[in-house]
């Protein structure tokens, strides 16, 4: 009876091409939203994942990485004071305009790594070297300048020369990095030289660069420069998700996405639940001679159950396939952000589950409230 | 030619009853009707639209619930069933013949067929010889295949009498069989029905309205206002076709 519910379910095709959109469009509703949202918090804490040290020092103020409040270069010190750092060296960030060669103004992330480890630095380099920022008035930007500086009609490439805050600006090389939630390019200088290019401040120090000696814990050391005093010590881990949930919190943006993923559901189950029912309904007085012939209602309910599955499964198939083709597209571009985990995935998938409950819930009451007689009528 | 109807009951009602309706709305489909059908008996019961029948035979059936009196078939009192025993007693020893036939539209014939079977928990493979075969019997082997919307009414409702007998039931219900049906694809249904479901052991109850096929009948029940007003012997079936 299995086999011949299915039968029955893709041989109406125009309500099976209906309800398999419907799904699909919610499923891709959800899983492509979801994936954006997903992917434009991770591009909040690109920064951590760009510099890649253990731990993040900074002032006792500050709650996530795109945030600066500016410390004492003396911190630096006191931080290598404390027992169990093996290292600890300044970072300098900050957002600056950049002066092109052709006049305009773009904003940049100056990254000011420390001059004589450049710890910090870009984990790929796709033109140059990054010893190079040693050389006068070096810097080395990401691949999100060259796609910036040439929406402008300029070709940056080594050699290029540009101005911060009027002072010049050499590209010696070219790197990758993950693309930032704040959009400009990463600018990768030494410490010493950022210190030129930013506006002149009393303290101009941003953060502070940790790696523990072997043997000695991270969440213990986090704990240790904690205790300093003015300052506050992150894993680079828990930096990103402070992060995360800081955005969460702060902004509007799990209000907008929420909305539309909201929107996606209630579209699959108005869709789904309607068509489906409609589908029980035309079948009515198929099912009532059903009945009437001795299926009893466990035998209807699994027909009807299954149909929903079938529904669902195809529908949640297609759905996430578009969004991962989506995603596959988007992520060549590298942008608009995606990321989609499992965790989507299975969202989805219960979401999807929940509909076609719903829809095969719809469906059996209305073939529990049928009587069979009616197929006489 | 039919077999000499047996005096064992295929059905017997006692002061049936049933109403639809409350307060001022009520309407008394069957009032007290006695009524019994006989084994190896085709019995048609007619009369005018709203007089019962149909009532009548769903409550005979199983399907429907009814208010007073008892129904028995083959000596089982519908009463005593649960609502899933009677489900299965239906399924076990009851065939229908729907007036729209009721053909699942995208299941094929043979399809089609083999649900009683398969609700009765046949293998698949046992169903469709089963099916195949009766469809065989019934005139449409060729068809096996064909969707119901590639056959004709009175294909159809082969199909549907294929249906109602695959499973071998002892009760056999068409609900104005030939309704759908031009006269002459009505009166092949009613032989085929004759020939094929008319055994000693079976009783066949056929509601219509259709007097072209009352000589076809072995007794005929007319019914007026909720009650049997007549029962005609062998003998009256063929002066009754007007």
């Amino acid at each position: 009876m299995l086999r011949l519910a299915l039968k029955m379910l893709f041989g109406d095709r125009a309500k099976y091409a209906m309800l398999v959109c419907g799904l699909s469009f919610c499923a891709l509703l959800m899983s492509q939203q979801t994936s954006v949202f997903c992917g434009l918090l991770l591009w909040t804490t690109a920064t951590v994942r760009n510099i890649r040290v253990p731990i993040w020092v900074a002032d006792a103020k500050v709650e996530q990485v795109n945030e600066v409040v500016t410390m004492r270069e003396v911190e630096v010190q006191r931080v290598r004071s404390v027992p169990g750092v093996d290292w600890a060296v300044p970072l300098f960030w900050s957002i600056l305009q950049a002066r092109l060669p052709d006049g305009t103004f773009q904003g940049v992330q100056l990254t000011g790594l420390d001059s004589a480890s450049l710890v910090g630095r870009p984990a790929k380099m796709l033109e140059g070297r990054i010893e190079d920022l040693q050389l006068p008035n070096a810097v080395i930007v990401d691949q999100v300048a060259i796609e910036k500086f040439a929406k402008r009609g300029i070709r940056l490439h080594v050699g290029t020369v540009f101005e911060i805050n009027d002072k010049e600006a050499r590209v010696v090389g070219i790197c990758e990095t993950e693309r930032s939630f704040l959009g400009q390019p990463y600018v990768f200088t030494t410490y010493s030289r950022a210190l030129q290019y930013a506006p002149l401040q009393r303290k101009l120090l941003s953060f502070i660069l940790v790696h523990p000696k072997k043997g000695t814990p991270v969440p213990e050391l986090v704990h240790r420069i904690s205790t300093l005093g003015g300052l506050r010590a992150f894993s680079s881990d828990q930096f990103a998700w402070d992060t995360l949930i800081w955005y969460v919190r702060n902004t509007g943006i799990p209000i907008s996405f929420g909305t539309v993923v909201i929107l996606g559901i209630v579209v699959g189950i108005a869709i789904a639940g309607q068509t489906f029912y409609l589908f029980v309904h035309e079948n009515m007085r198929y099912l009532a001679a059903l009945k009437a012939m001795g299926a009893g209602f466990s035998v209807l309910a699994k027909m009807v159950v299954l149909q929903a599955f079938t529904v669902g499964f195809i529908g949640y198939g297609l759905g996430v396939g578009l969004a991962a083709l989506f995603g596959n597209a988007v992520l060549r571009k590298g942008q608009p952000p995606f990321y989609m985990p499992w965790q989507i995935l299975a969202f989805t998938g219960v979401v999807i589950i929940l509909i076609c409950l719903f829809s095969a819930l719809v469906g059996l009451i209305k073939i529990a409230r049928t009587e069979a007689a009616m197929v006489f009528k | 030619m039919s077999t000499p109807p047996s005096m064992d009951y295929a059905v017997k009602t006692t002061a049936l009853g049933k109403t639809y309706g409350k307060g001022d709305n009520v309407v008394q489909a069957l009032k007290a009707v006695d009524f019994e059908a006989r084994c190896g008996e085709l019995l048609m019961i007619v009369g005018p639209s709203g007089c019962g029948k149909t009532t009548l035979l769903s409550v005979i059936c199983g399907t429907l619930h009814y208010d007073t009196g008892s129904v028995s078939v083959f000596g089982q009192d519908l009463a005593r069933l649960s609502s899933g025993k009677l489900t299965a007693f239906r399924g076990k020893n009851v065939g229908f013949v729907f007036q729209q036939f009721n053909l699942i539209p995208t299941w094929t014939a043979l399809e089609n067929v083999t649900v009683p079977m398969l609700l009765n928990g046949s293998s698949r493979a046992s169903a469709e010889t089963a099916a195949s075969a009766l469809l065989k019997e019934v005139g449409i082997g060729d068809k096996l295949n064909a969707l119901p919307s590639e056959l004709s009414g009175g294909q159809q409702q082969r199909v549907a009498i294929a249906r109602a007998l695959v499973h071998e039931p002892r009760l056999l219900i068409c609900d104005e069989p030939t309704a759908a049906l031009d006269a002459a694809s009505g009166k092949k249904v009613l032989q085929l029905l004759k020939e094929r479901a008319c055994r000693p052991d079976r009783g066949v109850i056929v509601v219509t309205h259709d007097s072209r096929i009352f000589p076809f009948a072995d007794r005929i029940a007319e019914m007026e206002d909720g009650q049997i007003k007549a029962m005609h012997g062998p003998g009256e079936c063929q002066s009754l076709y007007v």
